[in-house]
């Protein structure tokens, strides 16, 4: 089926924007009608609201026939993962828990990206609470991979990552908690990057594990997501963890800063289960810094065999707080079948969460409860000290640390049942959640099968302006996010 | 966590107020008892005068000023009350 396709970027599109080639209105009409023609193969999408869309454009084009254009956002339609708080519009977290749940307010990223004037377009579809690496735990069906609609997207962010790689936005906002920004990005071929804890505000973003949330931009290119980030990223009073840090001119950065990097390989994260053909693509980036002078030396990080557990149980011990208060009293599903009030909270909570979100909350309320405190909650949060200490450390030697984002390319949908074997696919991924620190998948290549592939680039707390520069040297030299695939 | 653990699906259950199925609870206990198993090489990490962390960053209070500004309209608040009365959350009874 013939549907149009958008311009290429962003940045592209605001520079047609800003030189009258292309109204916000004829843009936004382009992704409503790309968005009716992929979705049915997609499910992307939780709900869009098309007359809403068309009304913010039409303000943005107002805007600029006045002379009061807001900059490069201004009258592009930006997707929103279906976690992100947009006052008068459904919330769901993919979850039935919460199907009917309208926002009553915008969160900080939501208020900050209209201030650009971005249209906000509709609401991603994600596994149910973020839990989950493959969109599957979506209560309303799972988001297909645009490569291939018989695979996953990834996830959690996964209808974000599809739906900028399907061309039904320009660009999309998720929340990677163990890397569920940057896998998507890796298994559907674009940019994604998960910024330093604390640079963007969680106020209005549904919490799943607080100490470890943070939201980030999805784009084609590098030069994308750093016209996002520089809209959403800075202190907010709302969010006591959000930080106080002198915010750069993240565009202006890409050229300015030039390198050469020292680049670590962690060789940890080259060994057992990585697929050859991504290690193969990885090495050829690497070879590709080498050319451009950087200095590429092995480094270790040595705790990373202890990643996965110190993450599993640092994040469900917080989930299972955090989603205390589903209870069906004040908002959210509640239970016709209870027959007293407490009753009312275990038949509420049953009926309203999924398989991995009821999983993930015993296993949280288990490391919590008395007994077991010491040995799993507290000695989480002792190794969680190692493994940031690990990087620092590494820090001292290099700029930046590259390896793959995914072990694997996208599975095919249904493919992995075994919770234990999904929870491997974030191997490379949470140990910079567990550090807080900030990291942006870029693709680099293809598998023999057409799948995307994606290197993971780390970089220093707050430095996003250096990881930026370092992920769009390479990224505007290639062109594997000039394939568009047509779902 | 030297010996394999045990855990008591019932009593988690209760704890996180959560009604499982006999289904639910074989399956989940089966799925994590392989997921605290692989949890058990924690174990041997050598953690002694590690200090835990609980944000990478330390966090401190943060205070704001003590002034009253506009919150939500009740009608907002209430807007998503699975039941409600005269600008109250209906609930069933509470005391007999």
């Amino acid at each position: 089926m013939a549907s149009p396709v958008l311009p290429s970027t962003l940045a592209a599109t605001a520079a047609q924007l800003a030189a009258g080639q292309l109204s916000a209105v004829e843009l936004t009409r382009a992704v409503i009608a790309r968005t009716k023609a992929v979705e049915p193969r997609l499910r992307a999408f939780n709900s869009f609201d098309e007359s809403d869309a068309l009304a913010q454009a039409a303000a943005a084009d107002a805007r600029r026939a006045a002379g009061q254009g807001r900059g490069p956002l201004d009258g592009v339609p930006i997707g929103l993962k279906d976690v992100i708080a947009v006052k008068d519009q459904p919330l769901t977290a993919s979850s039935r828990m919460l199907a009917n749940f309208i926002s009553p307010y915008d969160a900080t990223v939501t208020t900050r990206l209209r201030a650009a004037g971005a249209v906000l377009y509709g609401r991603l579809n994600c596994d149910e609470f973020a839990m989950g690496s493959s969109n599957e735990n979506s209560a309303f069906g799972p988001a297909a991979n645009p490569c291939d609609v018989t695979r996953v997207p990834g996830g959690s962010s996964g209808g974000s990552a599809a739906a900028v790689a399907a061309g039904e936005v320009l660009a999309a906002l998720g929340s990677d908690t163990g890397g569920s920004i940057r896998q998507p990005a890796a298994l559907c071929g674009v940019v994604g990057l998960k910024p330093t804890y604390g640079l963007v505000s969680r106020y209005g973003l549904i919490a799943y594990a607080s100490s470890l949330d943070q939201i980030g931009p999805f784009g084609r290119t590098v030069e994308d997501v750093a016209l996002v980030l520089q809209a959403i990223a800075g202190h907010d009073e709302r969010d006591s963890t959000s930080f106080r840090t002198e915010i750069p001119d993240y565009r202006a950065e890409l050229a300015a800063r030039r390198g050469p990097w020292k680049i670590g390989i962690p060789k940890e994260y080259f060994g057992e289960g990585l697929d050859p053909e991504i290690g193969a693509a990885v090495d050829q980036a690497v070879a590709y810094y080498r050319s451009l002078g950087c200095e590429v030396r092995e480094v270790s990080l040595p705790h990373t065999p202890y990643c996965l557990d110190t993450y599993y149980i640092i994040a469900t011990a917080e989930a299972s707080s955090n989603l205390a208060r589903y209870d069906g009293i004040r908002y959210g599903h509640r239970s016709q079948n209870a027959k007293d009030i407490v009753d009312l909270y275990f038949q509420s909570r049953a009926e309203g969460f999924g398989a991995e979100v009821k999983r993930r909350i015993i296993l949280g309320t288990y490391v919590l409860s008395s007994g077991y405190y010491d040995a799993y909650y507290l000695r989480a949060q002792k190794v969680r000290t190692l493994i940031r200490r690990d990087f620092l450390e590494a820090y001292r030697e290099v700029d930046a640390l590259l390896t793959p984002t995914s072990p694997v390319p996208a599975f095919k949908i249904g493919e992995k049942s075994d919770p234990l074997a999904l929870y491997l696919c974030d191997i490379y991924t949470i140990g910079v959640n567990l550090a807080g620190l900030p990291a942006i998948n870029v693709p680099c290549g293809f598998t023999r099968g057409g799948l995307p592939i994606g290197l993971q680039l780390i970089g220093q707390p707050f430095r996003e302006a250096d990881l930026l520069a370092t992920a769009h040297a390479y990224d505007r030299a290639h062109d594997w996010n000039q394939r568009r695939p047509n779902p | 966590m030297s010996s394999a653990p045990q855990l008591d699906i019932d009593h988690v259950a209760r704890l996180a107020r959560l009604a499982l199925t006999p289904e639910e609870k074989a399956t989940f206990a089966a799925q994590l008892g392989s997921v605290l198993h692989h949890i058990e090489q924690l174990a041997r990490v050598d953690v002694s005068g590690v200090e835990p962390s609980a944000h990478a960053f330390a966090v401190n209070n943060v205070w704001q000023d003590d002034v009253a500004r506009p919150g939500l309209p009740v009608e907002a608040a209430l807007r998503n009350a699975p039941a409600q009365r005269d600008h109250m959350v209906v609930v069933p009874k509470v005391v007999e």
